[in-house]
């Protein structure tokens, strides 16, 4: 191992620990900021994870050791998820032929244990909440594969690193239409796995109309802290893939390119903000219908490259 | 070919030995007056000869060698051979593993003393299904192949209607009598053609046949329906669901962890004889696959029968398997090794680690009916706190058979994608990536399918009142499902060292693959998965002991779950087996057929209604159901022949073989 992919891990690392909950503080600004109002600082995340690892825990007596495991499965999966990932144009901590396929699967377990856990309260709303996730995100998982494909034909590459670092202003110019389709697919999957707007809202009151937040209802206090951190990590995480399609900007020295990775996931921040300011939810029947053409869209894009 | 005679120590003969001696098991238990003591014998017999079995399976496996040896059996119909190659070998494993753990289950399962009347029988049966499934991957001959199959086949019956004062158990048995001599009419044509081909009984060595003459692609069809249909490929699973829901629970783990194999090992040596198989017999193979694949994990969506669900699972995973065997049999019809390679490890790998998760969770199933008294998972819940330790180990069964990591569902996966990611590279048949897409979505249907049964079975409160009674299982029903839980972690998180046992298997089936190298690189690929496993568990560990810390340093109070304010709560709003799919069900209507009969509402202060669904079993109901009551119909004449005098019964024997020895002279 050399000093730089030492040093390049390192930061790797130091970033997946330490940014996701700013994302969800910058997407909060923006709506904020669309909505006329000064909003809460971009640390407000921060804030409400500290204070929660400090508050006590209600437990329900319906449930068992299964509950408790669903925020730490949730968390332990998307942190490896997050190692198998690259930053950018910086290669991922760990890398392997074969690596986006754990990749797609160490979500399926995190979402195992998650639904599991919502089920073990025995309270319908959170049982209806797993259902939808449950629903949703296997439609969601043809696209992701979809698009893996299409990488792959276009780098020669079977690893995500590989796959990801070879997307750049010249593959644009040649796959530029297989690329484009590819990013509608991969903004829907990532709206969606993230529950955010328009296919959940994560500050509704009402829960009947939700998916990921009405899972987590009966969690509190320092495991609430880690679900929400695990929540932030995710979106990172996925959003780390997005942003390395649409803004494949690369300067070929590491430290510019550290932050240009930081000011792009930023950037991916308030145009998820700007969505979910100009968007409604939609209604739960239309949801399906979407992800379907989300996967069409990433079909699309395949055979666009494998002709 | 080797002819090794070294006396008793000889490994093969040993194999041989414990499977006839597991065949005999049962036989003191049907002398034996006082109920219980045959059972336990025959438990014990059993894992003796089992555990004698396994290592000398492994060693012949190993070994890469295949061991002779000649049956003086005196019948016309030329020699005898047992032979045990690497890859009789490599089935006879989970043979071995799953009907030892089954017989040991059987005792706080069905105990001697509580069923009487039929645990005898039971017994028997069981032993002999297990020996004439053993005896059948050494048989060589056609016909003593079909005589062993027969017994397999006839014994499984008689274990199915194990409870056969019940109507359902009844026709469920009928079902699967008359699929299965479906399949056995395929299979006398498909021995006839071999013979013809060859010359005699004896089944053909590896790569001696060439599949361009039209008699070779008729007895690949013959082996895809006789052998399909007891390997339950779509169509010809009909059968399947309703014999694993009925039979006795470790039956029904013998029956889908190991049976149903045997379908499968049917094709896999059919496939030897041939060398130049066209792309056609591989394109069928993985269209039948993954339309299985698909189909069946859609079906157990829609289940509220425990064991309806995790039957029609199995066909999701015979599916998959057939897929894996389909894209190896295309990667030799393209002359792409890494394709045949990655394919026929998939193919192997997932054989054993299917009869692993599903016997687990079939015995767990077992263990969870003995406590609630029903399958019907709507009426369940909250048994993961009567019952910890079986909701632990049928977690682990429920989190592998999803295919999801660290267990050893995803190493198989993992394989199968790894060959059709691969696949990108080769110069033909490039489209065989698209089937990436079709298992990730079978992949996501797998968890819909169990969370739902997890979710409605083990967590939240129970949602029957006599809840109270259920209680952990014992000892002899916890050891072997901890033992298959163990193997699935074992080869979930060192999957190189599943790769050394299939790989003397892979060699007996294309011995002219290069074995050296490929398995070194693809060893180093699942090194890397085993070491993200270890990453895995170990963030498990760091996660949950920082929370622990933190959990300890502020007040922890118990509650009743938030009701959103309403304080009435019961265990029946809990979201059930049945609510829990609907939005799937409906989001797949078309694959998904589920009736559906609501309450009409009349007035503006309706009584009590009631609403139920009841998933359909579209071809059984719809096609074969209608055909066979047409064929009744228009052969109603032939009834007058059949009229119980079992004299005049004898006489039709008598008389038929007379013509055809006429005939034939």
């Amino acid at each position: 191992m050399t000093n730089s992919t030492i040093i390049n891990s390192t930061i790797h690392i130091f970033l997946a620990l330490i940014m996701p909950p700013l994302l969800l503080g910058v997407i909060g600004k923006t709506k904020a900021a669309f909505a006329g109002r000064v909003g809460a600082p971009f640390l407000q995340p921060y804030y409400d994870i500290l204070r929660l690892l400090h508050k006590g825990t209600v437990f329900s007596t319906t449930t068992s050791w299964v509950f408790r495991a669903g925020p730490i499965v949730a968390l332990a999966t998307t942190a490896v998820a997050s190692l198998l990932i690259p930053f950018g144009a910086h290669p991922s901590p760990i890398s392997f032929d074969g690596d986006m396929i754990l990749y797609a699967y160490l979500f399926a377990l995190g979402r195992f244990f998650t639904m599991a856990a919502a089920l073990d309260t025995g309270s319908s709303f959170e049982g209806m909440g797993s259902a939808r996730e449950a629903t949703y995100s296997c439609l969601a998982e043809p696209t992701l594969f979809f698009a893996l494909i299409t990488l792959s034909r276009l780098s020669g590459s079977y690893s995500l690193t590989g796959m990801l670092s070879n997307v750049s202003s010249g593959a644009w110019l040649y796959a530029g239409a297989s690329l484009l389709l590819l990013i509608g697919g991969m903004f829907i999957v990532l709206l969606v796995e993230n529950c955010r707007i328009p296919f959940d809202d994560p500050n509704t009151h009402l829960e009947l109309t939700m998916i990921h937040e009405v899972m987590v209802l009966d969690h509190s206090g320092p495991a609430f802290a880690i679900i929400q951190y695990a929540a932030s990590l995710k979106l990172f995480v996925l959003g780390a893939f997005f942003v390395q399609l649409a803004l494949p900007f690369a300067t070929g020295s590491p430290f510019p390119d550290w932050g240009i990775f930081i000011v792009s996931m930023l950037l991916l921040a308030v145009i998820i903000g700007v969505v979910e300011s100009v968007m409604a939810r939609l209604r739960l029947v239309r949801v399906p219908q979407l992800l379907v053409a989300a996967t069409i869209l990433a079909a699309f894009s395949t055979l666009l490259v494998i002709r | 070919m080797h002819f090794v005679l070294q006396g008793a120590f000889d490994p093969a003969l040993v194999a041989i030995g414990a499977a006839l001696v597991i065949g005999l098991a049962g036989i003191p238990g049907l002398f034996i007056r006082q109920p219980g003591p045959g059972q336990i014998l025959s438990a014990v017999v059993t894992v003796l000869s089992a555990t004698a079995g396994v290592p000398a399976v492994l060693q012949l496996l190993f070994s890469k060698t295949s061991t002779t040896y000649m049956l003086q059996w005196g019948l016309p119909f030329g020699l005898c051979e047992l032979v045990i190659d690497p890859l009789s070998a490599f089935f006879l494993i989970p043979v071995f593993l799953v009907t030892a753990a089954g017989s040991i289950f059987a005792i706080g399962y069905w105990p001697a003393a509580e069923h009487s009347t039929n645990e005898r029988g039971l017994t028997f049966f069981y032993g002999l299904l297990a020996s004439s499934m053993a005896i059948l991957l050494m048989a060589r001959n056609g016909v003593f192949f079909i005589m062993v199959w027969e017994v397999m086949a006839l014994s499984s019956y008689f274990l199915l209607v194990t409870e056969h004062e019940k109507a359902e158990v009844r026709r469920a048995g009928i079902v699967y009598l008359i699929a299965t001599h479906f399949g056995t009419a395929a299979l006398l044509v498909y021995f006839s053609l071999l013979a013809a081909q060859t010359g005699s009984f004896q089944l053909p060595v590896a790569g001696s046949l060439s599949a361009i003459s039209p008699s070779a692609t008729i007895v690949a069809l013959a082996a895809i329906i006789g052998f399909g249909a007891k390997a339950g490929i779509m169509p010809l699973h009909v059968w399947l669901p309703s014999a694993h829901a009925n039979a006795p629970s470790h039956v029904s783990a013998v029956m889908s962890g190991v049976m149903l194999k045997m379908g499968l090992y049917g094709i896999f040596r059919t496939l030897t004889y041939f060398h130049d198989p066209p792309l056609l017999w591989g394109g069928i193979l993985t269209l039948c696959g993954i339309t299985s694949a698909l189909l069946g994990i859609a079906f157990a969506v829609a289940q509220r029968d425990l064991k309806r669900l995790l039957a029609c699972s199995s066909i999701e995973n015979i599916g998959i398997i057939t897929t894996c065997l389909g894209v190896a049999l295309l990667g030799v019809s393209s002359h792409n090794n890494t394709l045949i390679y990655l394919g026929m490890a998939g193919a192997l790998l997932h054989v054993l680690n299917h009869s692993f998760f599903k016997t687990l969770l079939f015995l767990g199933s077992g263990a969870v009916i003995h406590a609630a008294g029903t399958r019907e998972m709507n009426l369940m819940g909250g048994l993961g706190k009567s019952m910890p330790r079986v909701a632990l180990l049928f977690l682990v069964g429920a989190v592998a058979i999803c295919g999801i990591p660290p267990l050893n569902g995803f190493i198989s996966e993992f394989i199968l994608y790894l060959g059709l990611f691969l696949q990108l590279k080769a110069d033909s048949l490039i489209y065989l990536v698209f089937l990436a897409p079709v298992l990730a979505l079978v992949g996501g249907l797998a968890v819909i399918a169990f969370t739902k049964l997890y979710g409605s079975v083990f967590l939240g409160t129970p949602r029957c009142p006599d809840a109270v009674t259920h209680h952990e299982a014992g000892m002899t029903m916890q050891m072997p499902m901890i033992f298959f839980a163990v193997l699935c972690l074992f080869i979930g998180i060192a999957p190189q060292l599943a790769l050394h046992l299939v790989s003397p298997a892979i060699a007996v089936c294309y011995p002219l693959l290069q074995l050296t190298e490929l398995p070194a690189e693809y060893g180093v690929i699942l090194g890397k998965i085993s070491l993200s496993g270890v990453l895995l568990l170990s963030a498990v560990v760091i996660v949950s002991l920082f929370w622990r810390w933190r959990l300890g340093r502020a007040p922890v109070t118990s509650a009743t779950t938030w009701g959103c304010g309403y304080q009435r709560g019961t265990a029946r709003m809990q979201y059930g087996a049945s609510s829990f799919s609907e939005l799937a069900v409906s989001v797949f209507t078309g694959i998904i057929r589920q009736r559906i009969d609501r309450p009409v509402v009349n007035g503006l202060f309706p009584g009590t209604a009631r609403c139920s669904d009841h998933p359909s079993e579209t071809i059984l109901e719809r096609i074969i159901e209608p055909l066979f009551t047409m064929i009744g119909i228009s052969f109603a004449f032939l009834r007058r022949l059949q009229h119980g005098l079992v004299h005049v019964y004898m006489m039709y024997i008598f008389a038929t073989l007379f013509i055809l020895m006429l005939w034939a002279n």
